[in-house]
């Protein structure tokens, strides 16, 4: 551009020239933007480490006096957390390989086959993830109590299927989309079935994708809780996050066992989603914007 | 305690398994009749996509429309926990549900009126606040700056924490005497509050940490749109004398839109369909007093044990969430032809 133009009021674009007094102001914003975001997950790592004595305190500092570990030995030794990660695992990793199975297939028919119905079935799959949490619980509970599946790894996997399935089949299908239907077709044209294009073809094009479905799904079934606080009764049956709501009924006792617990569940929970987000965003908006 | 023994294990990994096995040979089944009804006897043209969406198909009717007609059903009936096993059908029962939706509390005191005037404050000024800070990071984040992927992880990370935990965690951190909340207010001189024994207060305390839950994903979602838009069209603008507000307004804001339509509505939804932040932090209280739709539909159902009228009030409450959907695809749909 010419430079007999002064460039004015850049702060909306991404200019190159941006005087020190500006970055210094954006540093500064953008700093105490992350103070916020982070502190109280760091204030779960200070109580954690807090020792009983210190437990009920004022003091606002990062790293404790007499800074121990007991909270996490507590924890693991003499609470039900590590049955209740168990739990979760059963119920998380199985409802994932079910979401995954019934939904690869059916993906790939809603991507490929301009079938009677078919625009209808995936606005219906849609509006299933805008039911009011609570709305399928009742009749779900209903159905779980009758065929005796109370308090058991089946039930629940039942109910977090109900999420997963319709997730699992929009997220693949936008993935799907994006493979040319050329590859296909040259396979198709050397005498190849559908059936065979598809295994040869589509599955290992679409391991990643496969793999990406499978962890939000595992994600969401892994922190679920309104349904596990519903069809789970029994202390040894809790996944983890009705454990740590019951852990933290008597707040004063239990509050330091309770952010070990959290330290514990949320580094590898926070590692997992930063890695994978990117793909969420990109599914999340670009299968909503496409149909 | 109870330790991990093999013996639990074992039985979890047993249980799964006969889950797993019996999915399998369903579907093997399934595929078999199928085949052999669809492409052998009636010859049709779409028997195999049929084939390939038939498991999703009967898992989708026994876990999403079959118990929503159930539902319907028990919308229509007298169940409760004294007849939950032999409860009546009937249309009277059906009409004494859903007139008690709107004309007896939903609850002990809190009527459906309040619960939705206040629902619609709590998703208003929540997606108000993640859109407008979401908005004002991804702007900052959007220039040429050192740092910016530290800034960006750690700005993502209260999306990030399982969303119990961060409930969890901040609900300790409104404890009157403890929490760092009013540990802070009172070190800079001013009188703590009672956040979670005064209703108005601990509205703000759920508002406050749902706010700070939802800003990140607003933030990457509009940054992702921010960067998808040509530079070009600004420095065309500068040419043209155009002020910053004037650029924003003309250029950034429409370019966003085909990004921030979806995310708004999900924003909405998710929002409105928020349980789990206000029943972990305040279980709806003091007094009812930070209930919403949901929490109360929850709280009528598991805790009141009013199966038929919660039945009743979830349909009203989807009815309610489908006519804003349809509303909001309208308006904006509407404005894109108008600007065309």
């Amino acid at each position: 551009m010419s430079k007999g133009i002064p460039r004015k009021h850049k702060f909306f674009t991404s200019a190159k020239g941006d005087s020190p007094a500006k970055k210094l102001l954006i540093h500064l914003l953008l700093i105490m933007a992350s103070v916020i975001a982070l502190y109280p997950f760091l204030r779960v790592i200070t109580i954690s480490l807090r020792p009983g004595s210190q437990l009920l305190s004022t003091d606002l500092s990062l790293i404790p006096r007499d800074a121990t570990l007991d909270n996490y030995r507590t924890l693991v030794f003499e609470k039900d957390f590590v049955i209740w990660l168990w739990n979760s695992l059963v119920v998380s990793l199985t409802t994932v390989i079910v979401g995954v199975l019934l939904s690869a297939t059916a993906a790939y028919a809603f991507s490929r086959w301009d079938f009677p119905g078919r625009k209808q079935g995936l606005v219906f799959l849609l509006t299933t993830q805008m039911l009011p949490p609570g709305m399928l619980l009742l009749p779900i509970y209903v159905m779980v109590v009758r065929l005796q599946l109370f308090n058991t790894y089946t039930g629940m996997i039942l109910a977090h299927s109900v999420g997963a399935v319709p997730f699992s089949i929009w997220l693949l299908k936008g993935y799907y989309d994006t493979i040319p239907r050329e590859l296909e077709e040259a396979a198709l044209v050397d005498g190849a079935s559908r059936i065979e294009a598809f295994c040869r073809i589509i599955v290992p094009l679409s391991t990643p994708a496969l793999g990406v479905c499978g962890l939000f799904s595992f994600m969401t079934s892994w922190s679920e809780f309104m349904m596990a606080r519903v069809m789970l009764q029994k202390t040894n049956m809790f996944t983890w996050p009705l454990g740590f709501q019951k852990l933290l009924d008597q707040f004063t006792t239990q509050w330091g066992v309770f952010s070990a617990a959290s330290v514990l569940v949320a580094v590898p929970a926070m590692l997992l989603f930063m890695y994978s987000s990117k793909w969420l965003i990109s599914g999340l908006t670009l299968g909503g914007v496409k149909e | 305690m109870t330790p991990l023994t093999w013996d639990i294990a074992s039985r979890g990994l047993m249980e799964a398994g006969r889950i797993l096995a019996f999915l399998v040979a369903g579907v093997a089944i399934l595929e078999v009749l199928a085949y052999l009804i669809l492409h052998k006897w009636l010859k049709l043209k779409h028997s195999l996509p049929i084939m390939l969406m038939l498991p999703a198909l009967i898992a989708v009717i026994a876990l999403i429309i079959y118990p929503f007609g159930f539902n319907l059903k028990l919308a229509f009936s007298n169940m409760s926990m004294y007849r939950f096993k032999e409860f009546s059908v009937g249309l009277a029962y059906g009409v004494q549900n859903f007139l008690d939706v709107f004309r007896a509390p939903v609850l002990q005191n809190v009527t459906f009126f309040q619960l939705l005037l206040r629902t619609m404050a709590w998703t208003v000024v929540n997606v108000f606040f993640h859109v407008l800070g979401g908005l004002f990071l991804a702007i900052l984040l959007n220039r040429p700056l050192r740092g910016k992927a530290i800034y960006r992880t750690l700005l993502t990370i209260p999306w990030a924490i399982p969303q119990v935990i961060a409930a969890l965690a901040w609900k300790n951190e409104f404890h009157y005497q403890y929490g760092f909340v009013n540990v802070l207010l009172r070190r800079l001189g001013l009188a703590p509050i009672q956040w979670l024994s005064d209703p108005k207060w601990a509205f703000l305390a759920v508002i406050i940490v749902n706010v700070w839950l939802g800003i990140p994903f607003m933030m990457v979602v509009i940054l992702g749109g921010l960067q998808s838009i040509s530079p070009e069209y600004y420095d065309a603008a500068q040419i043209d004398g155009a002020s910053g507000w004037q650029q924003f307004k003309s250029i950034t804001m429409p370019l966003l839109k085909p990004v921030l339509t979806p995310a708004i509505i999900l924003g909405v939804v998710w929002t409105f369909n928020n349980f789990n932040v206000i029943y972990l932090i305040t279980k709806g209280g003091p007094m009812e007093g930070t209930d919403i739709l949901v929490t109360s539909l929850y709280k009528a159902v598991f805790e009141f044990y009013r199966y038929g009228f919660g039945a009743a009030y979830s349909t009203v409450i989807l009815v309610l969430l489908l006519i804003f959907t349809w509303i909001y695809l309208r308006v904006t749909r509407g404005v894109e032809e108008v600007a065309e």
